[in-house]
């Protein structure tokens, strides 16, 4: 077997992120996926050819979606002939479809390939509940009309109810929010704290845009250009006076402002080998060197949902010989600010590296100024599965811009998962 | 939560039946509020022979400003009420010696007044110096316990064994026995050993130590929290983030600080200690409360359900308390108290996985009790039988009226009485006091 070869982020293309029920409420999953796809291949000059493979995914999918991706290929620019498959990991979709396609290529098994995500808040699936659906799939077995008519007889009204998916945990039955205001409480993370970062997201990703830094990376759909939940002139102020919206009571501290809203959206990133890029007149942006994934026992193990990237970072730091101080830019997904905020207060704390990873010393404090840079999901919002494909290209566009360097990926997902990983020039 | 029957017997009609039909009378009981004596009214004190005890336990009675008498005084005779009898047994050498309970308490045992407290003392059988000396002691059990069924009234009649040499150490003992704090406390055997001579303010007691409580947020954790900060103690809450608001309440009333944790979490005993030897270089008094039920038949049993409630309920205070003593968190002289349960005495249909925690509890006092002892920490437990607490006020209405009616109170406690418990156990006078599990039970018939 050769030695696995170096996996190019050559581009990144996302259409902007709309508020649940606004701009894109009547867009599918499949057509938010081909516009952020025919983006990435209008900008990286690819009509009409082939890629090695096209990993992708959505978190809340409807059931006639079973191949998405591989739809959304045949109905996009790209080659008829490119294979494409669906992946699911929640919130870290978007990341750990850049993973596979790198190591396929990696490997040697293609030589290039797209990973994107998609989400929907607002063209949800609904599902009849179970018993209505026993009820028609006995219709469709019933054979005379007298058995339909008999089998018909069982519906009660209670039963047309639908089942609207719900951002809960099943084996909890509590909001991921719900879960995240418990971390906060037990890693006492201050609702002044998270209104700052809040802010810092508001400000960074304003002054992207600003200087134009999300120029390519981004394609306008339905006449929105830039993401609908930015709000430019926010301020610490106005964000200190929103009510919480979990936990309750005076140590409540989670609000709407420090929190990620529901979004629709999709984003794509194009990998590949340096010499693909060269024959393609491409240019890689950085490189994806190390990757990592990790799961935490919350629901008896005493530990937060989203914690698992605190448990994924040193494992991959390990791996890769590199120290938490060791990088120019950190990108945590800021699914809730509070979230943040205790992955960077459990790496600086002695029991929890100790007691909890096993570790010697604690990992110690990052330089905030490198944390989330050009703003993060409380400012552009977060389409679940398609958060990977934004911060992916928007932190290899940053590492090419400085000339280099090296860059932290976190991701937390349902489910107590977490999906990292490192970019670097 | 109300005790509408109790609330029922107190009027004229509800008098006028359980008196004809022999129902169950529960009288109120008296408990301890700001300025309380120790005893009021007046008591009654007999005993076999003159002994180092007996001096003691006069001491104490002159100290604490009651009225009393000698038995040999002709107290039988007299139109007062005592409001204790209080009996030195330790010098009972033989079974012969055993007729003096019979001639002390039964001419005065009808005076007693309501909410009386009857206390004998005796010396721990184990370490009698004879045979005959250890059968008559042991007997003693047996006359407190059954003396505890008949007296009426909000009575309690309690047995306190006293090793020897360690009279001096009384003192703490028979002030929560003879006072309102032990309201609730009946039909139990105090053990009192020897131990450093610790001269404290008994109206603050805890006075410059700081006490953990873990589950501190609600329920008799949140009573545990008020009553030792009553006695002074500096308060560390403990409790999971899902009652974080409950506690910065209970801390806020109180003082102190809050930790959130879940006690069942890898690095919770750390934390612990971290945040004890930050705030307060160490820790004094540490209440293992934090505790939960998941009832099922053990046919019905899932894992989880029998691990979330060991983990909480008996791992959780054993590696804590371990961790604990080995970072030398708990200073000398403190104090550590479990909560056991009824159930764990007597087992309950329904809770194999809570009884085994609670039984676990009390295993976990025995097996440190001789061990701590050379870093002089004494670890004791109680064993609350029914308190009235929202847990309880959830029980199906017959099992709760069964649970509140059988015991010689006839009602249920209430969180202070096994706080008020847990204080006696936690102020350091209490030096002798060790390897003790006391119910908090009215006497319940359950594991009697």
């Amino acid at each position: 077997m050769t030695e696995p070869r170096r996996v190019a982020v050559v581009a990144g293309n996302r259409i902007p992120f709309a508020r649940q029920d606004k701009t894109y409420r009547h867009s599918s999953n499949s057509d938010m996926l081909t516009a952020a796809i025919n983006g990435l291949v209008d900008r990286a000059g690819l009509g009409g050819q082939e890629v090695g493979e096209v990993v992708a995914g959505a978190v809340l999918k409807h059931a006639r979606d079973w191949n998405m991706v591989r739809e959304v290929v045949l109905g996009s620019k790209l080659a008829a002939t490119t294979p494409a498959f669906d992946i699911q990991q929640a919130c870290g979709t978007g990341l750990e479809a850049a993973i596979l396609v790198g190591n396929k290529i990696a490997l040697g098994q293609i030589d290039s390939g797209i990973a994107g995500g998609v989400d929907t808040a607002s063209d949800a699936p609904i599902a009849v509940n179970d018993k209505l659906r026993n009820i028609l799939l006995d219709l469709n077995r019933a054979k005379t009309f007298q058995d339909r008519l008999k089998v018909l007889a069982r519906v009660r009204p209670k039963d047309v109810v639908p089942e609207i998916p719900r951002n809960a945990e099943p084996r909890t039955r509590k909001s991921m929010g719900d879960h995240a205001a418990l971390t906060a409480l037990e890693w006492g993370i201050t609702r002044e704290a998270q209104d700052e970062l809040a802010y810092r997201s508001h400000v960074n990703l304003a002054a992207a845009y600003d200087r134009g830094f999300q120029q390519d990376l981004i394609t306008p759909y339905l006449g929105l250009e830039k993401d609908q939940n930015l709000r430019p002139d926010t301020t610490i102020e106005k964000l200190a006076k929103l009510k919480p919206a979990f936990g309750k009571g005076e140590t409540a501290t989670m609000t709407a402002g420090n929190s990620t809203p529901l979004t629709d959206g999709a984003s794509a990133v194009l990998l590949a080998t340096d010499e693909w890029a060269e024959e393609h007149g491409l240019r890689p942006l950085a490189y994806l060197t190390h990757s990592q994934t990790a799961a935490v026992d919350y629901v008896k193990g005493a530990e937060g949902l989203l914690m698992a990237p605190a448990y994924a970072v040193p494992r991959m730091l390990a791996r890769a010989g590199l120290t938490l101080q060791d990088f120019d830019y950190y990108e945590i997904h800021e699914a809730f600010a509070s979230q943040v905020l205790s992955t960077l207060k459990a790496w600086e704390d002695p029991i929890f590296c100790k007691e909890r990873l096993g570790l010697d010393a604690p990992l110690g404090e990052i330089d905030r100024a490198k944390l989330n840079v050009n703003g993060s999901s409380l400012a552009a919002g977060h389409p679940f599965a398609a958060t990977g494909g934004r911060i992916v290209a928007a932190l290899a566009k940053q590492l090419d811009e400085n000339g280099g360097g090296r860059g932290l990926i976190s991701i937390c997902a349902a489910g107590g998962q977490g999906v990292v990983a490192i970019l670097e020039k | 939560m109300t005790d509408r029957y109790q609330t029922f017997t107190r009027t004229p009609l509800g008098q006028t039946l359980v008196k004809n039909l022999g129902l169950p009378d529960p009288v109120p009981l008296q408990r301890w509020t700001e300025g309380s004596r120790v005893i009021d009214g007046s008591v009654v004190f007999g005993g076999i022979g003159e002994t180092e005890a007996g001096k003691a336990i006069q001491a104490l009675l002159r100290d604490i400003g009651a009225t009393f008498s000698t038995a040999t005084e002709g107290v039988a005779s007299s139109q007062i009420r005592p409001k204790a009898l209080v009996f030195d047994a330790t010098g009972a050498t033989s079974t012969a010696d055993l007729t003096s309970l019979q001639r002390f308490f039964s001419p005065v045992i009808r005076q007693l007044a309501p909410a009386g407290r009857v206390i004998v003392v005796g010396r721990t059988p184990e370490l009698a110096t004879s045979t005959e000396q250890h059968i008559a002691q042991r007997a003693l059990e047996g006359f407190t316990r059954s003396l505890g069924k008949e007296v009426k009234r909000g009575a309690t009649v309690n047995l306190v064994y006293v090793a020897p040499d360690a009279h001096e150490q009384l003192d703490s003992t028979l002030r929560f026995f003879l006072s309102p704090k032990s309201a609730y406390v009946d039909g139990q055997v105090a053990r009192v050993g020897t131990g450093p001579l610790v001269g404290n303010d008994p109206e603050r007691p805890l006075a410059g130590k700081v006490a953990l409580v873990t589950g501190a947020a609600r329920g008799i954790g949140a009573a545990i929290a008020d009553t030792l900060a009553r006695d002074g103690a500096t308060i560390l809450g403990v409790d999971v983030a899902q009652n974080a608001d409950a506690l910065r309440k209970v801390i806020t009333r109180l003082g102190g600080s809050e930790l959130i944790l879940d006690v069942t979490s890898v690095d919770a005993a750390q934390r612990i200690a971290a945040h004890a030897h930050e705030q307060y270089a160490g820790l004094d008094i540490v209440v293992h409360n934090a505790g939960i039920t998941r009832d099922k038949r053990l046919a019905n049993m899932r894992t989880d359900t029998w691990d979330a409630v060991l983990d909480v309920n008996l791992r959780a205070p054993e590696r804590i308390t371990e961790h604990l003593v080995e970072a030398g968190t708990i200073r000398a002289g403190g104090s550590i108290i479990g909560v056991a349960s009824i159930a764990g005495i007597a087992g309950n249909n329904g809770q194999t996985n809570y009884a085994t925690s609670k039984a676990g509890v009390i295993g976990l006092v025995q097996a440190l009790a001789p061990k701590l002892a050379e870093k002089q920490i004494r670890i004791n437990a109680v064993a609350p039988g029914f308190i009235e607490t929202e847990m309880t006020a959830k029980v199906p209405f017959t099992i709760r009226e069964v649970g509140r009616r059988i015991n010689s109170l006839q009602q249920g406690g209430l969180p202070v009485d096994v706080a008020e418990t847990i204080a006696w156990f936690a102020d350091p006078a209490s030096a002798g006091v060790t390897g003790n599990v006391i119910r908090v039970c009215g006497q319940s018939l359950l594991g009697a």
